[in-house]
């Protein structure tokens, strides 16, 4: 033990020096710190350890541990100390431990491995350990802190008290004082309970649980007090954890049914192939990172853009080529759009390909908004979730704030009325129809980051999208927006006891059933216009 | 199982002279009653604290300008919308808003829509075949036969309309007023006790005009008649009494001398009109 | 004209009916005799396989027919025709597995090979009393009609209709179809219910038995033809193209518009059922790609180039577009999904009446020739 406290202490001590860079001119002294744990006897070891640790290299980790995994060797040659890359077969593939230079294979008959002693290694681990704890990125003190916590012995208790003091970051502060609470509560010690009950990681559980199953009733009192407050705290992370799936599944739907809100809400225009302009726009992200490789996010943003006018094409062309000739025959435009769908999901097949396609997603929008231990919230959802709500709030200003708006409203109010006050009816319909398809190219985009782009994609949104609408109230573009939301938070409620294809089930029954209690949705348009 | 056992009662009788559903009494004064009936749409008041009484036998005119709630008075008395307060009272024994659209026709209401609407995809005498007077329901009809005497009473109502000649043809060739005649013919084969006529003349030609008045006011006394009209000098060719509808109340009733010397009704309409 | 006055009789005085049973049976009798006594290597020979397939053809035909029932006639859009249709076969296929017994791989004299596979140790309630076949059979009609009494009581109680009804019933076989994916429903799961032995008896691996299955079915699709054409015929079948044309004008003249529209959803389910029962047994296999909302809509587009609202129509749409898709299939099986959505689009756009508005325009020329008052009772 002595070695840890005595190691440590110096190393504190050298926290301040260990951010200059190893100074190494005309001798490396790395050479010779590896050359004398090396040589040294079993009772010199600790001894050639500590140097190295204290030395403040950079490279210190990386022989330690290498150390410690038995890859570090000696050419029986030259004295020479090196590192093991790979240690399978007869040839070991060995390095410069000085310049990470790769120094090929080498007979393992040449090689003398750098011995090791079971007591030496049971403390590497907290060597390493506190290492970590005194690098200059807070992140990898933090990392190093939480990996302590339920490690945490004796001989570690003054050293971290010490970092505790020095330690500047909050973070890594309430990470060091769980590590140590973990400890002291099981040394009996009834405050640190009070420090762990306001910790969500599993460890201090962990500790906890302990502590009630351990013979001392005071302390298991007060421990299963702690545990009861942080299992409240972690219903209300799950909650939100729920809530956080819930709207993101939601704002998915939001953005796949909002374009058919305009087209089939709006403008009363089944487009079964709404789903197919989704795959177009998720197809248009996949052509652009073909076109900007290694460049991701400048590839999606570009696809924003790009997806809606992709998608906005396709649509003013099945407007034109079709829709058009079926005015004022739903079922007809339903089945004649159907069939367009099936052909473009066949195009897509044969041009490109059967299989999924992958779509990267770039490096800012991986990874996860960290709240604390028990709630971390993906960040691509996140940007799905805000993507949604802005192309919402777009649209919610054009159709309400704009001369298209207007006009979109005049003519499904009264189309002839509308036209013999000069508003081109044709033209509103097909820019109508543009921009509901380029919402939807928009949701393809949007999508691409969180599913598989195939052929099969848009159909997996299609009756999911009219659901939505409907059940949001044809015609109500804030209906859409509150459905979507809440169908996606229902559905998330309802998975945990009833599995994914069941909660889709009973979603799906819940709207067919609701649909017969109000044919018009939630917010359905009152009045004899709305009759007809 | 039981749609074969309704085979074997072929010659089951279905009188359609039978009197509908439960007759309606009037002993207690009007056929049909209105109080404070008040239906808004999105806030707007399509009627504003509707009184209006229709005696047994009579027929009257209402007139109105757009807007005026006519329509959705009709839509009232008939089932398609129900008001948000009042009470609709068909005799002293049917309340009106507990029931639904087929319920109150087959209590002895019918009605021509403003719009001619009849089955265009069926032929004149199919046409008013469907709406005789007879056993409505699925099996019934499912198994109903073409009896001498159902045809006679069609045949007749062809004569009545003038539309013998086109008996067997489609109802969606014919024009505009004779589509107008069918709707009238398909409301006599019902033997409504009261009858609820939107713009019966619209399109038609003076003749035409003439010969619809001549059958309205022939109705009334056996039947009750109300008529929604825009045309002034038709209402006046058959109105005995008249009531002016203005933003979903009633503004003045009357005969159609007073009416239209009514100062209220030259302002906000008959001024305009003539 | 001597109308007779039963409404079952009816149709078999119609000229229409006449001849689409008179091809009908000219065409059963044709396929017996050419695959029973025409020798196996004659050009006019008719494999089992193709006697099969034809019959696959005539079920897919009952399916149309049903389908226009409620189209043509009444206005409905069903884009759930198929759940009806899968789950008569359902009924049908858990009378063929229990007809199995101990023959499965498992050899277990009650259970089914899956649930032996997925460790079930008694056969669930539901599949109780699927070992005879007159419960069964029973069944076929029962499990589609009784959905489609629920559903259709439900929908149009609260007048959904047009497009929304269309899209509801599209939901309503996505949902029954995820739920028939899952293991636990006891129905297969993803494999459905296959690896039949026989029928009431018959081997279903003999051509005979086959053969029989065949002529079933074309006396099947006669009897379901029969039955809506004399609905069609009947003042019932006036009224629902009332309600089909304007609905609330029927209801102004005292028709109870939703209870006319049950019943006929409810003979359409039902007849949908009794197809996909006999589909089950020819093709050997019910699985819940059978729900899938593109197998229904297909239905439709069967019917759309056949001609709606005249039955026979939807029999030679079904028939076409099936004979397309074998052929299709076979040659350039990346083609048929263009063509079939080709097909959408052109029947919808340049064929509103389908084929049989083609005759009928032929025919009317003809008549409008010889008689000038020639009235043949259009729907």
């Amino acid at each position: 033990m002595g070695i840890l406290r005595s190691l440590t202490l110096l190393l504190i001590a050298l926290a301040s020096v260990l951010s200059l860079p190893a100074t190494a001119q005309d001798e490396d002294p790395g050479e010779q710190l590896l050359f004398n744990l090396a040589e040294a006897p079993a009772s010199k070891v600790e001894e050639a350890i500590n140097a190295i640790v204290s030395s403040g290299d950079e490279r210190a980790r990386g022989w330690i541990e290498a150390y410690g995994n038995n890859r570090l060797s000696r050419i029986k040659d030259t004295g020479q100390v090196v590192l093991v890359l790979n240690n399978r077969g007869r040839d070991w593939e060995i390095a410069n431990p000085l310049t990470g230079e790769n120094m090929g294979d080498m007979s393992r008959r040449e090689l003398d491995r750098v011995a090791i002693n079971n007591r030496i290694r049971g403390q590497l681990e907290g060597i390493l350990a506190m290492l970590d704890l005194n690098a200059a990125d807070p992140d990898v003190r933090e990392a190093s802190a939480q990996d302590m916590m339920g490690k945490v012995d004796a001989s570690l208790v003054a050293p971290l008290e010490a970092r505790l003091e020095q330690e500047g970051s909050a973070r890594v502060r309430n990470r060091i004082e769980e590590a140590l609470a973990i400890y002291r509560v099981g040394e009996g010690n009834l405050e640190a309970i009070d420090v762990l009950a306001g910790s969500l990681h599993p460890r201090a559980r962990a500790a906890l649980n302990e502590a009630v199953r351990g013979d001392n009733p005071a302390l298991a009192t007060k421990a299963k007090q702690a545990l009861g407050t942080i299992e409240q705290k972690l219903k209300l992370n799950r909650a939100a954890e729920t809530l956080y799936f819930g709207l993101s599944l939601g704002s998915v739907l939001v953005l796949a049914a909002i374009g058919l809100a305009i087209t089939f809400g709006v403008m009363g225009v089944i487009n079964m192939a709404h789903g197919e302009l989704i795959m177009l726009g998720a197809y248009t992200t996949w052509g652009m990172q073909q076109l900007f490789p290694g460049q991701p996010g400048l590839a999606l943003i570009l696809s924003i853009p790009t997806g809606f006018m992709v998608a906005a094409t396709a649509g003013i062309i099945i407007e034109r080529s079709v829709i058009q000739y079926l005015k004022g025959r739903p079922l007809e435009t339903l089945l004649a759009t159907f069939g367009i769908s099936l052909i473009l999901q066949q195009l897509v097949r044969t041009v490109i390909s059967p299989q999924n396609r992958t779509v990267v997603t770039p490096e800012w929008m991986s990874g996860s908004l960290v709240i604390n231990d028990a709630l971390s919230l993906t960040l691509n959802r996140l940007y799905v979730l805000a993507f949604a709500l802005v192309v919402f709030a777009t649209l919610m200003l054009i159709m309400r704030k704009t001369r298209l708006g207007l006009e979109v409203r005049a003519v499904t109010q009264n189309r002839n009325m509308a036209r013999s006050m000069g508003i081109r009816a044709t033209r509103v319909d097909i820019m109508t129809f543009a921009l509901g398809s380029g919402v939807a190219g928009l949701a393809g985009v949007a999508l691409s980051q969180l599913t598989n782009v195939g052929p099969n994609l848009g159909q997996n949104y299609i009756i999911d999208s009219f659901m939505v609408v409907v059940f949001g109230g044809v015609g109500n573009l804030w209906g859409t927006l509150i459905a979507g939301l809440s169908l996606g938070t229902i559905n998330q409620l309802l998975e945990p006891w009833a599995g994914a294809v069941l909660a889709k089930i009973i979603v799906l029954v819940f709207i067919i059933l609701f649909i017969q209690k109000r044919p018009k949705g939630l917010f359905p348009q009152k009045g004899r216009a709305a009759e007809g | 199982m039981s749609m074969l056992e309704q085979l074997t009662h072929r010659d089951r009788v279905f009188d359609f002279l039978a009197p509908v559903a439960s007759p309606v009494d009037v002993r207690h004064g009007p056929i049909l009653y209105m109080e404070g009936v008040n239906v808004s749409f999105d806030g707007f008041k399509a009627i504003n604290n509707l009184n209006l009484t229709v005696d047994d036998g009579e027929l009257r005119c209402i007139i109105g300008p757009n807007g005026a709630g006519k329509t959705t008075m009709m839509d009232i008395i008939t089932g398609k919308t129900r008001p948000d307060t009042g009470s609709v009272w068909f005799g002293s024994r049917h309340n009106l808003l507990t029931k639904n659209e087929p319920d109150i026709a087959s209590l002895g209401i019918g009605r021509k829509f403003q719009k001619p609407t009849v089955f265009e995809a069926l032929t004149v005498f199919e046409n008013l075949e469907l709406a005789m007077a007879t056993d409505k329901r699925i099996l019934p009809t499912l198994t109903a036969i073409m009896k001498p005497e159902y045809r006679d009473r069609i045949d007749e109502v062809l004569q009545t309309i003038g539309l013998q000649k086109l008996r067997d043809k489609l109802a969606g060739i014919l024009s505009h007023g004779q589509k107008q005649w069918l709707e009238i013919g398909m409301l006599l084969m019902q033997k409504p006790r009261l009858l609820l006529v939107d713009e019966p003349v619209a399109g038609m030609t003076e003749q035409e005009m003439e010969r619809t008045a001549e059958l309205l006011t022939s109705l009334a006394g056996k039947q009750s008649v109300v008529v929604v009209e825009h045309d002034m000098g038709f209402v006046r060719s058959i109105a005995r009494q008249v009531t002016v509808l203005h933003q979903g109340s009633v503004l003045a009733e009357g005969t159609m001398d007073q009416v239209s010397n009514d100062p209220e009704v030259i302002k906000v309409y008959l001024g305009e009109e003539e | 004209m001597a109308i007779s006055q039963n409404w079952l009789l009816r149709p078999f005085q119609e000229r229409s009916t006449q001849i689409f049973l008179g091809v009908l049976f000219a065409a059963l009798v044709v396929v017996t005799f050419l695959h029973l006594f025409m020798p196996q290597d004659s050009a006019l020979h008719v494999s089992a396989y193709t006697v099969t397939l034809l019959g696959k053809y005539l079920c897919y035909a009952l399916l149309a027919v049903a389908v226009d029932l409620v189209w043509g006639y009444l206005g409905i859009l069903s884009l759930g025709h198929g759940a009806f249709f899968a789950l008569g076969g359902y009924a049908m296929g858990m009378y063929l597995m229990r007809q199995i017994g101990d023959r499965g791989t498992y050899g277990d004299p009650i259970l089914p090979d899956f649930m032996v596979f997925l460790n079930w140790d008694e056969l669930p309630w539901y599949w109780l009393g699927f070992d005879m076949a007159w419960f069964a059979f029973i069944m076929v009609l029962l499990a589609p009609g009784i959905l489609a009494l629920v559903f259709g009581f439900l929908a149009f109680r609260s007048r959904v209709t047009g497009v929304y009804l269309s899209i509801i019933t599209q939901a309503l076989t996505f949902a029954l179809m995820l739920a028939f994916f899952r293991n636990e429903m006891g129905f297969g799961g993803n494999n459905g219910l296959t690896d039949f032995r026989d029928i009431l008896g018959f081997n279903l691996r003999t051509d005979a038995t086959r053969l029989g299955l065949f002529i079933a079915t074309g006396i099947a699709l006669a009897i379901g033809y029969v039955i809506c054409r004399a609905i069609v015929t009947s003042k019932l079948g006036r009224v629902s193209i009332a309600c089909r044309d304007a609905e609330a004008r029927t209801r102004f003249l005292g028709y109870r518009v939703e209870r006319v529209q049950l019943f006929v959803f409810v003979v359409s389910a039902m007849l949908a059922g009794v197809a996909g029962a006999l589909y089950v047994p020819q093709v050997g296999i019910i699985n819940p790609s059978e729900f899938s909302p593109l197998f229904s809509i297909e239905i439709v587009v069967w019917v759309a180039l056949g001609g709606r609202a005249t039955l026979y129509g939807a029999v030679i749409g079904a028939i076409l577009v099936n004979y397309a898709k074998t052929v299709f299939t076979g040659v350039m099986p990346d083609a048929w999904l263009f063509a079939l959505g080709g097909l959408f689009v052109l029947v919808t756009v340049f064929l509103p009446k389908g084929i049989a508005g083609l005759l009928q325009k032929r025919r009317k020329a003809k008549t409008d020739d010889d008689t000038p008052t020639g009235q043949e009772a259009t729907a």
